[in-house]
């Protein structure tokens, strides 16, 4: 069953089309993450769904019922924001109780429930408090308290963790995921940190300019981005993007630009068309599949660099060179012991890697 | 190192040496505040110690001496006594019409005004930036224009030289500075909390009452101030839209120190004048902090 489904939604800001036509069905119990950097429409994509802005066109189900005219509190959503929007003048109870009476519940039920929510999320000790005297990560599990109350049956999160510093983030990023482990509600989460999204979601969205590029498991977009795009904004470091041209010579081949380097057959890549002619492409390797060292004698490509800047990041080393003008960076372990000016042995197993066409920029 | 040295370095204060409170600059600083202060104390000075003095002191001239007898009696006349026109019952008669006036002109004024900026601000209707074009325009139109065509409406309403008739009138004229002001707080409150608001299922006014209310006391308080006073100083619409026994404190003071017949009680006029702008200043001392306090959260976001 499904828990959201949108159906041809479009969404204009006076002659500009923020979301063009699109479609996204969320199964219930999912985390879907959407992706993308600012100004893709993923937070506007969420107020839709929210109720939160008036779409142009389309249709928007929860529960397999169309609630695309209902007001937001009357399509069973719980919303947590990036800036926490906790009411200032109210308690932390007040704050939790301000939708229950609302809804006009009954002063037993009002209290069970925020009882429960504030021992889920730990907050029992700060009821009394108002927001003004809690940290930033307190005030975000109000904010998720606030969401967990309404006993909704699906959670919106709008950059939840943007303005936390990188330790709680972390700490929070737990904590959401294993709130989601618990209730098993259908969560929608808006981020453009990679990190969160592949560490979070059962599926990922990647959105652009509107539209939604990929939508597929963490790994499947990790190991099989659709486009250049997508696979330069998953990864961290980025993927190296090698710039050369495939020969179909009975089997393909990829020739770096300049000849500095060439792959052994390419047979047995997933391509999604026949290469029958030459054709000019990016080959996208990411920098942790790189091998350095004897290791890279058993890969089927191998060559000789020259390191020019390393940067030690404690459990790993990146490092900086190039290949026939062309920028590429690896990971190797933060206990070798390289130095810029070093020359390396390197090597990599295309099959792992990843073809774009150099103008479309779509995968191969 | 001896022991006083050494107890001289844990207590003596750190930092630059303190400069001299008398130097050149503090001097000339202070000094021209002073003067200004003093200029600007003057006529309040004056107003104060004629406004205690009998009239044969006052024939004598000097203006700027204190009262030799302290008399209160000018107060008591321009309270109760002073004549305008017919009537010889004092300022107490404008003062209560003006309180009539003022109290509930400043309630209507700004529960509307508000409500207007909370929605121009967070529920962007069709049409809203016309709307709000429309009203802020209203605040460039001269009020001369409009003086005429009020009084035919006033009088077709049958509200002319009544009460009621001048409360439309203030709470008419203070709304499109009153919703601008308003609109513009509104707009500063972070728009997610609006969004919050909405998805735990308050409405409309749920909203504006639970949400943005509470959160606007200062803005609230700035804009009290502004139509206090700015109505009870009224001159213009009180002389036009009223009647000798519905004038408003100001007009009836004009009558009182402009009375031409008999002789010349500077002392009662004085007093009279002290009086009617009591009330105003009373607002100021007593919210003055509140004052500043709003017109800082007014401009600056945060």
């Amino acid at each position: 069953m499904n828990s959201i489904e949108i159906k041809d939604l479009s969404l204009n800001f006076g002659n500009v089309k923020v979301l063009k036509d699109l479609n996204l069905s969320v199964e219930k119990g999912e985390f879907l993450v959407l992706l993308g950097a600012s100004g893709c429409g993923k937070s506007t994509l969420l107020n839709c769904i929210a109720g939160l802005l008036e779409i142009n066109d389309g249709q928007i189900f929860i529960n397999n019922q169309n609630v695309t005219w209902y007001e937001p509190s009357e399509r069973g959503i719980g919303m947590v924001f990036q800036s926490y929007a906790l009411y200032p003048q109210m308690s932390v109870k007040g704050n939790l109780t301000f939708s229950l009476k609302n809804a006009k519940l009954s002063k037993e039920d009002i209290e069970e429930r925020v009882k429960n929510a504030s021992e889920i999320l730990q907050i029992e000790d700060l009821l009394d408090r108002k927001p003004a005297a809690l940290s930033g990560g307190q005030r975000q599990r109000v904010a998720i308290g606030r969401a967990l109350v309404r006993d909704v049956e699906v959670f919106l999160f709008d950059e939840p963790l943007s303005n936390l510093d990188a330790k709680l983030r972390t700490e929070l990023r737990v904590e959401i995921k294993r709130l989601h482990q618990k209730l098993d509600n259908t969560m929608i989460y808006v981020t453009h940190d990679q990190i969160e999204a592949m560490t979070l979601a059962n599926r990922i969205a990647i959105m652009r300019d509107g539209l939604i590029l990929q939508l597929d498991k963490p790994k499947t977009i990790y190991n099989y981005p659709v486009n250049k795009y997508v696979a330069e904004f998953i990864g961290s470091p980025s993927m190296n993007f090698l710039k050369g041209k495939i020969v179909p010579n009975k089997k393909p081949v990829f020739k770096l630009e300049g000849g500095w380097c060439e792959t052994p057959d390419l047979s047995n890549y997933k391509f999604k068309e026949d290469i029958k002619e030459e054709r000019q492409i990016w080959l996208g390797v990411r920098p942790e599949s790189i091998v350095v060292g004897d290791e890279a004698e058993k890969l089927p490509v191998k060559f000789n660099l020259e390191a020019e800047v390393v940067e030690p990041m404690g459990a790993d080393t990146l490092v900086w060179s190039q290949i026939g003008g062309q920028e590429f960076h690896f990971i190797i372990d933060g206990n070798s012991t390289i130095n810029s000016g070093d020359s390396l042995r390197v090597g990599f197993d295309p099959l792992h890697s990843s073809i774009f066409d150099l103008d479309s920029e779509d995968r191969l | 190192m001896t022991e006083t040295q050494k107890n001289s370095i844990v207590t003596e204060p750190r930092g630059p040496k303190p400069r001299k409170i008398m130097s050149r600059r503090n001097i000339i600083l202070y000094g021209t505040l002073l003067v200004v202060a003093i200029y600007y104390l003057i006529p309040l000075y004056v107003m104060i110690v004629t406004s205690l003095k009998g009239m044969p002191e006052i024939r004598l001239g000097n203006i700027f001496s204190p009262p030799v007898e302290v008399t209160f009696e000018p107060w008591i006349k321009a309270w109760s006594q002073a004549c305008t026109g017919l009537n010889c019952d004092g300022l107490s008669r404008g003062f209560w019409n003006s309180v009539q006036i003022t109290v509930p002109s400043v309630i209507v004024s700004i529960a509307i005004a508000s409500v207007n900026g909370y929605a121009l601000a967070n529920w962007r209707f069709k049409g809203a930036n016309l709307f709000f074009t429309i009203l802020i325009f209203g605040a460039f139109i001269p009020y001369q224009i409009m003086i005429y065509p009020l009084v035919i409406l006033l009088r077709d309403l049958g509200i002319y030289t009544k009460l009621p008739g001048l409360i439309l009138i203030h709470s008419i004229f203070g709304m499109p500075i009153l919703t601008l002001l308003f609109r513009n707080y509104f707009t500063t409150i972070p728009e997610e909390l609006f969004k919050a608001a909405r998805v735990d299922g308050a409405r409309f006014w749920g909203i504006y009452f639970r949400v943005m209310m509470p959160m606007s006391l200062p803005i609230f308080v700035v804009a009290i101030i502004m139509q206090v006073t700015g109505i009870w100083n009224d001159f213009l619409f009180g002389v036009i839209y009223t009647k000798p026994d519905t004038y408003p404190m100001t007009v009836q003071l004009n009558n009182i120190v402009n009375s031409v017949q008999g002789v010349k009680e500077y002392n009662v006029n004085m007093a009279a004048t002290l009086l009617t702008g009591l009330v105003p200043l009373t607002i100021y001392f007593i919210s003055g902090k509140l004052f500043v306090r709003g017109i800082a959260a007014g401009a600056v976001k945060g």
